[in-house]
């Protein structure tokens, strides 16, 4: 069933739509992340333009991750204060990033910057995930003990002014590596149309010592407040938008992610790091492959002046 | 009394005072309409060419040429080239308003309907429509410019270019129609159908008629919402986001 996308501009077959958001949204059920990173370059890849799926992503990611939060919720496993003091960073990182989404595309380097920021955030973080789990699983299959974590160690950072408790947490930390975060998050949601949350997860662990019980619930608060903002901005500043194509993948997306988690908790925790590890790994390959072969048209035509 | 009825109807014909064909021209449809299954659509052009006993005797059969052109927009092409390794966009080219749509249609190829000199004078087929470039603030045709045939090239491949010298059909030597097909990521707005009447390689009528494509509906009330509300359209997104959101922890609630 063909339905015609008011804002994208193009026809879709609603049960494609619908099938990656339930694909997708089985994978960010089963990993716990947003899954913006596969589902942007997915709508890409059937046609839509490289802005407007960016655009529309926020919201299905805002979608999937208030759904995971809810739940996080009720097991008491999020740490507000932590998720409010990352927020605060995040919306400015999100209105500087539709900024540079803006600027950009006037420039004409928008599916460039979309292109090498994937291929390098994903490139990094996926060998950084492959190595670490690789690791882990070499290490049990040696049958000696997991890796302790150093306890507490405090890096100079943490030192910094502006302390501030974070009760559920249970750490005491300055405010201002906080904001860093939050703000690197919220710019690279805006610009990439990705929720964050595989940057987010490790970036507490290892950065913040936050304890893995309160990070996923936090992340998941801090994802749909960041991508909810995000939403309205794109949708004010490059009526970009495109509510009937992300009503669509919401659907798919909150339905898979459900059948995603129950997946999930039937495989090891570092067998999981290295299936997603590999997934992202092979996401950045497949733009770094686009930026550096020779495309078969040199040429390509935008139209000035917006999408409508 | 008599010249000056014969004055008007010559006026009144449009054409060349050696002679006195009409060329009538119809579409099936003046309004297209986009709603939630639009996947394009195809319209038929219908015209007849009338004589009288005026008109002069053709040793040639008839040709028609229908010209549509869509709605004007500004547009820039670009061209990627290696920098570092990877592939990125260096040049580009402003194109002042060129037709977002343009179908040539004609019962057979144009350079056997009429001469090069005649194409040229009136802008007949892709190659000869005038498609201007903004160089420095000012406004010019660049002649065999890559970038130029890289938009024709390109509008071609999405359909929005076309050029066929069989679309059009005479049913009868002098009734004819055609087929203009409209893909479904035509733009919006006005649309622009001018016919022209060959007989032995000179243009002896010609007629023009419009059409719309108008998106309605739901839409309609989409983009108006996104464009001229953009705050409350994206706060509404952002609602439904968190409502699909609570009813999916809703009905999947195991705890």
């Amino acid at each position: 069933m063909q339905i015609f996308l008011p804002i994208a501009d193009i026809p879709v077959n609603v049960f494609l739509v619908l099938a990656m958001g339930l694909a997708v949204g089985f994978i960010s059920g089963m990993f716990g992340v947003g899954g913006g990173f596969l589902m942007t370059p997915l709508l890409i890849f059937i046609g839509v333009q490289p802005a407007v799926a960016v655009a529309s992503v926020t919201s299905h990611v805002a979608a999937s991750s208030f759904s995971g939060a809810i739940a996080y919720w009720r097991r008491r496993a999020i740490d507000v204060t932590l998720a409010l003091t990352l927020l605060a960073g995040g919306i400015v990182g999100s209105a500087g990033g539709v900024a540079l989404f803006t600027w950009l595309r006037a420039l004409d380097q928008l599916d460039l910057m979309i292109g090498l920021s994937y291929v390098t955030l994903l490139g990094v973080v996926g060998v950084l995930m492959v190595g670490e789990s690789a690791r882990a699983i070499i290490r049990s299959r040696l049958g000696k003990p997991a890796e302790l974590r150093r306890p507490g160690s405090h890096v100079w950072f943490h030192g910094l002014p502006l302390k501030l408790r974070f009760k559920r947490s249970k750490v005491y930390v300055s405010a201002i590596p906080v904001l860093a975060i939050g703000f690197i998050i919220g710019f690279l949601g805006a610009v990439m149309g990705i929720g964050g949350g595989f940057l987010l997860v490790p970036m507490l662990i290892y950065l913040m010592r936050v304890p893995t019980a309160t990070v996923i619930g936090t992340s998941m608060v801090l994802t749909f407040l960041t991508m909810v903002s995000a939403t309205v901005l794109h949708a004010t500043t490059n009526h970009l938008v495109d509510a009937v194509l992300a009503l669509i993948l919401m659907i798919g997306g909150v339905i898979g992610a459900q059948f995603g988690a129950h997946a999930g908790q039937r495989i090891r925790g570092e067998w999981l790091r290295l299936l997603l590890g590999l997934l992202v790994l092979a996401v950045g390959m497949r733009f770094a492959f686009q930026l550096v072969v020779r495309p078969d048209d040199l040429y390509s035509i935008r139209v000035i002046g917006g999408g409508l | 009394m008599v010249t000056a009825a014969l004055a008007i109807a010559a006026l009144l014909a449009g054409a060349a005072p050696a002679a006195a064909e009409r060329l009538i021209a119809s579409l099936t449809n003046h309004h297209v309409m986009i709603t939630s299954n639009y996947t394009g659509v195809e319209l038929v052009l219908f015209g007849s060419v009338e004589r009288d006993a005026a008109s002069a005797a053709r040793s040639g059969s008839y040709d028609i040429v229908a010209t549509v052109s869509g709605p004007r927009e500004p547009l820039r092409t670009r061209r990627k080239q290696r920098v570092l390794g990877i592939w990125v966009n260096t040049a580009s080219r402003t194109f002042v308003d060129p037709p977002s749509y343009l179908a040539v249609l004609a019962n057979r190829p144009l350079e056997a309907i009429t001469n090069a000199d005649n194409r040229r004078k009136l802008q007949l087929g892709i190659a000869d429509t005038p498609l201007p470039e903004l160089i420095n603030n000012d406004i010019g045709e660049v002649s065999n410019d890559p970038f130029r045939a890289a938009l024709v090239r390109l509008m071609r491949e999405r359909g929005l270019y076309s050029e066929e010298a069989n679309a059009v059909t005479f049913l009868t030597p002098t009734l004819f129609r055609a087929s203009i097909k409209l893909p479904a990521q035509v733009p919006v707005g006005d649309y622009t159908v001018d016919v022209k009447l060959f007989a032995d390689g000179n243009l002896v009528a010609h007629t023009d008629s419009a059409f719309e494509i108008v998106k309605v509906g739901f839409e309609q009330f989409v983009v108006d919402a996104a464009r001229d509300h953009g705050l409350l359209y994206g706060l509404a997104t952002a609602l439904m986001a968190l409502l699909t959101g609570w009813i999916a922890s809703v009905a999947f609630r195991r705890d």
